[in-house]
C-alpha cells in the first residue's frame, strides 16, 4: 500500500514505541501533523521550540528513552538550536526533526527557510537532510540508532515538505549499515588487566565518576566496585545520583563548588580512576595542579574524551558498565586506613555549611529541606547559577537519574521545561525545578504546557533578584561592580502563575519553608513557589577559574 | 611536526562541510585538504595535511574517526608511503630566458603546458620538496601564478 512520507514517519515512531514527540507546528510540517491527528503518538505542544528541546531531553534523561521533537522549518529550527546544543554537550539521545521547505525550494532563500544542516552541523552528534523518500526509513532508523548507541547525542532529520507529501510503497526499513559508526562496547582485556593492577597496588586512589555512569547505566556496577576494592568516589554534576551520597565511600561533588574532601582527595591521590567524565575545566581547574601525583586510569566510550585535556596513563575505551563488570573480578579489597583516616578528617574539617542565621530563608535551607520533604526520592531539574550548585550541593542524591541539569552548555531556562518532560516520562514520581528567578523567565512561557497537561511539576525560585553567579562573579572579581546582573523588575510569581492557570506561593520566611512545600506536594498541580532569599548569598566553597582546586575560597574553617 | 592523514569518506552530499568544519571549530590547522572519489565511487578519499604536535594529532585522528560518515582513518606519518602533490606555475618568460626556463623544467621533469608572449605555464609534481626547489629556482624569473592541488599519499605496499 502506497504510504506519504509524513505517514511513513508516523508509523516508524509508533513502532519503535514513542510514547510524546514534543514540539510545534508550522507551515512546512503541516503534512506530518495531519499525519499525527490520528496516530496513537501524544503530542505535547509546547509554547516555544527550545521548550520543547528541553522538555524532550528532560523526558530522556529521566526515562533513558529516546526524546523526540518536531518543529518547523525556519524559526522553527532555529529556536530548536538551543536545545539541540544542551544535548550535544551532555551526551542526551535526542533526535530532533525539523521541517524544511520543498527541495526545489531549498538554498532560495525561501519563505522560513533556515539552512539547518549548515546551522546544527557541530551542535549534533550526526544529521540528515532527506532528498528522496526512499532514504526516509533507512534515516529514521540510522537516527535512532545513532542518537542511543555508543556516546549517546543528538540527531536532526531536516525534512522538506514535499517529501513528507509524497507516496512511495512498501518501503521498509532497512538494515542498519553504516560502516563508519561502530561504537565500541567492551573494553580491552590488557588494559582492564593493567588498571585492576594499579588499582589493587594504589595507595590513595579515587574514582572520579561522571555522567557516563547514568548514560551506560552502571550505578550497580559502580557500587559493587567501589565496595569491593574500597575506593573513594566523587562524582561529577553530571554524575550525581550515580553514586549513592549517603555511602560512607562517596566524596560527594568534586570541581568548582565541589566539596573540599573531594578536592583534597582527588590533589593527593595516587590513582586516580575516571569513569564515563571528561576532564572538564570546570573540574580540573587549573590543569598542571589536577591531580599532580596521581597516575591516571580513564574508562569511557568516546575515545576522543581520552588523553584531550590531560594525558591519561591506563586508557580503557568501552562502554562503563561491561568494562566495570570485567574489572570487579579482577580487583581485591585493600584496607588503605591511613587513606581513608585522611578523607574522614577532611570530612570533620570541611564540610560543606552555611551559615543559617536570620530571617530570610537561605537557598542552602530550602534546598535542604526540598530533599528532606521528598525523602531525597523526588527528581530534581535545575537552572544553571547559583540555584544549580546549590540543588547540587545540599540535595543528598541516592539515585541516577534524579539529577537533571544542563552541565555543559550551561543552558538557563532548561531546568522547567526539562522537569515538564522527566514529569511526563516518569508521572508516578515528584519532579521539582531549582530555579532562579533570571533563568525561569527564560522559558516561564512553559507553565501554560504544564497546566494544559496537568503536570503537577513544581518550580521552587531561588529568588535572589540577580543574574547571581554572574553577580557573585562580580563581587568576588570584579570589585563588587554589578554590570548587569540586578534584576529589578521581576515580575511577581505567584501572580503569574495564577495568570497561566498554575498555584503560586510565596515564601519569605525560614519557617514558611517546609509547611509550603509540604503544601505544594500535596497539589496535584504546577505549583510555583517564590522563595525570597537574600540578594547576595554565595556558592561556597569556590575554585576561581583556572585556579587549582585545592585553592577553594569562602566557608572553608 | 607535520603529518599527513589519509581518511576514507562516504561520498556524501555535507561530509566534507563536516570535517572542515570540525577542523575549524577545534582550531586545528590545516596545510592543506585534497579530496577525490576512489577505486570504489560510493567512497571518496581525503589527504590532509595538518601541523601540531602528538596530543594534537591524535585528537585530530580520533575526531575524524568519530565523524559518522568516515570510514577509516590513517595517519601515514612515519610509514612508508607515496605522496604527490600537483602544481601549475605561470612564469615570466621573455624570449630569450625561455631556454634557461626549459633546462630548470627540465632538470625537475616538469612540462610546459602553454606558453604566450611573456609567460609559460610549468606543470609539475612531485613531492612538496621537489616543487618548492623547483619554484626556488624559478623565482628570479618573476612568478606570476601558482596553482597546487595540495598532497595526496598512498602507503607502499599491501596492507
Ligand atoms: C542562556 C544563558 N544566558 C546567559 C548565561 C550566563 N549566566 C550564567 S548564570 C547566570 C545567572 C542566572 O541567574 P538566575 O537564574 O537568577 O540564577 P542565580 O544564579 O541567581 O541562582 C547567567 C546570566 C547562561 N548560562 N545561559
Ligand atoms: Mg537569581
Amino acid at each position: 500500500m502506497a504510504k506519504t512520507g509524513s505517514q511513513i514517519l508516523v508509523d516508524f515512531l509508533v513502532n519503535k514505541g514513542v510514547e510524546y514527540v514534543f514540539g510545534i507546528p508550522g507551515g512546512a510540517v503541516l503534512p506530518l501533523f495531519d499525519a499525527l491527528y490520528d496516530s496513537p503518538i501524544k503530542f505535547i505542544l509546547n509554547r516555544h521550540e527550545q521548550g520543547a528541546g528541553h522538555a524532550a531531553d528532560g523526558y530522556s534523561r529521566a526515562t533513558g528513552k529516546v526524546g523526540v521533537c518536531l518543529v518547523t522549518s525556519g524559526p522553527g529550527a532555529t529556536n530548536l538550536t538551543t536545545a539541540v546544543a544542551t544535548a550535544f554537550m551532555d551526551s542526551v539521545p535526542l533526535v530532533a526533526i525539523t521541517g524544511q521547505v520543498k527541495r526545489p525550494l531549498i538554498g532560495n532563500d525561501a519563505f522560513q527557510e533556515a539552512d539547518v544542516m549548515g546551522i546544527t552541523r557541530s551542535i549534533t552528534k550526526h544529521s540528515y537532510l532527506v532528498k528522496d523518500l526512499k532514504d526516509l526509513p533507512r534515516v529514521l532508523n540510522e537516527a535512532f540508532y545513532i542518537a542511543s548507541t555508543g556516546r549517546c547525542g543528538p540527531v536532526v532529520i531536516d525534512l522538506p515538505v514535499d517529501v513528507t507529501m509524497e507516496c512511495c510503497d512498501g518501503l521498509l526499513p532497512e538494515e542498519i549499515n553504516l560502516p563508519g559508526y561502530k561504537p565500541c562496547y567492551q573494553g580491552n582485556p590488557r588494559q582492564i588487566k593493567l588498571a585492576a593492577e594499579a588499582i589493587d597496588k594504589a595507595q590513595r586512589p579515587v574514582v572520579y565518576a561522571g555522567g557516563g555512569i547514568i548514560l551506560s547505566g552502571c550505578h550497580r556496577e559502580l557500587l559493587e566496585f567501589a565496595e569491593k576494592a574500597r575506593l573513594p568516589v566523587t562524582t561529577t554534576l553530571m554524575g550525581l545520583g550515580g553514586f549513592p551520597e549517603t555511602h560512607e565511600l562517596s566524596l560527594g561533588m568534586l570541581g568548582m563548588h565541589g566539596t573540599p574532601y573531594a578536592n583534597y582527595a582527588v590533589t593527593e591521590s595516587d590513582l586516580l580512576i575516571a569513569i564515563g567524565a571528561r576532564f572538564d575545566d570546570r573540574v580540573t581547574g587549573k590543569l598542571e595542579e589536577f591531580a599532580p601525583h596521581a597516575k591516571i586510569i580513564h574508562i569511557d566510550i568516546d575515545p576522543t574524551s581520552i588523553s584531550k585535556n590531560i594525558q591519561v596513563d591506563i586508557p580503557v575505551v568501552g562502554d562503563a558498565r561491561s568494562i566495570l563488570q570485567e574489572l570487579i573480578p579482577q580487583v581485591h579489597y585493600v584496607e588503605r586506613k591511613e587513606w581513608f583516616e585522611k578523607i574522614l578528617e577532611w570530612k570533620r574539617k570541611y564540610p560543606l555549611s552555611y551559615d543559617n542565621s536570620g530571617e530570610a530563608p537561605k537557598p542552602q535551607y530550602i534546598v535542604e529541606q526540598i530533599c528532606e520533604a521528598t525523602r531525597g526520592e523526588a527528581i530534581i531539574t535545575t537552572e544553571v547559577g547559583q540555584n544549580q550548585m546549590w540543588a547540587a550541593q545540599f540535595y543528598t542524591y541516592t539515585k541516577p537519574r534524579t539529577f537533571i541539569s544542563s552541565g555543559g552548555l550551561g543552558t538557563m531556562g532548561y531546568g522547567f521545561p526539562a522537569a515538564l518532560g522527566a514529569q511526563l516520562g516518569c508521572p508516578d514520581k515528584t519532579v521539582i525545578d531549582i530555579a532562579g528567578d533570571g533563568s525561569f523567565q527564560m522559558n516561564i512561557q512553559e507553565l501554560a504546557t504544564a497546566v494544559h497537561y496537568k503536570l503537577p511539576v513544581k518550580v521552587a525560585i531561588l529568588n535572589n533578584g540577580y543574574l547571581g553567579m554572574v553577580r557573585q562573579w562580580q563581587e568576588l572579581f570584579y570589585k563588587k561592580r554589578y554590570s548587569q546582573t540586578k534584576l529589578d523588575d521581576n515580575p511577581d510569581f505567584v501572580k503569574v502563575a495564577e495568570a497561566y492557570g498554575a498555584r503560586g506561593f510565596l515564601v519569605e520566611r525560614k519557617q514558611d519553608v517546609r509547611p509550603t512545600l509540604e503544601k505544594a506536594l500535596s497539589i496535584k498541580e504546577p505549583v510555583v513557589i517564590d522563595f525570597r532569599i537574600a540578594g547576595e548569598e554565595n556558592v561556597f566553597p569556590m575554585v576561581p577559574a583556572g585556579q587549582a582546586i585545592y585553592k577553594m575560597i569562602g566557608s572553608l574553617a | 611536526m607535520k603529518h599527513l592523514i589519509s581518511a576514507t569518506v562516504e561520498n556524501k552530499v555535507g561530509v566534507l562541510a563536516r570535517i572542515v568544519g570540525l577542523f575549524s571549530g577545534r582550531g586545528f590547522n590545516i596545510d592543506s585538504l585534497c579530496v577525490g572519489e576512489t577505486e570504489n565511487p560510493s567512497l571518496s578519499r581525503l589527504t590532509i595535511v595538518v601541523n601540531g604536535d602528538d596530543a594534537i594529532l591524535e585528537q585530530v585522528r580520533k575526531q575524524l574517526g568519530k565523524v559518522i560518515d568516515v570510514i577509516k582513518v590513517t595517519d601515514m606519518t612515519g610509514q612508508p608511503y607515496v605522496e604527490r602533490d600537483l602544481m601549475l606555475v605561470k612564469i615570466n618568460a621573455p624570449p630569450g630566458k625561455r631556454g634557461e626556463i626549459l633546462e630548470i623544467v627540465d632538470i625537475f621533469r616538469g612540462k610546459i603546458v602553454d606558453a604566450g608572449l611573456k609567460d609559460v605555464i610549468v606543470e609539475l609534481s612531485g613531492t612538496e620538496d621537489k616543487l618548492e626547489a623547483m619554484l626556488k629556482l624559478l623565482q628570479p624569473y618573476g612568478i606570476k601564478e601558482v596553482a597546487r592541488t595540495g598532497q595526496i599519499a598512498m602507503l607502499r605496499g599491501t596492507k
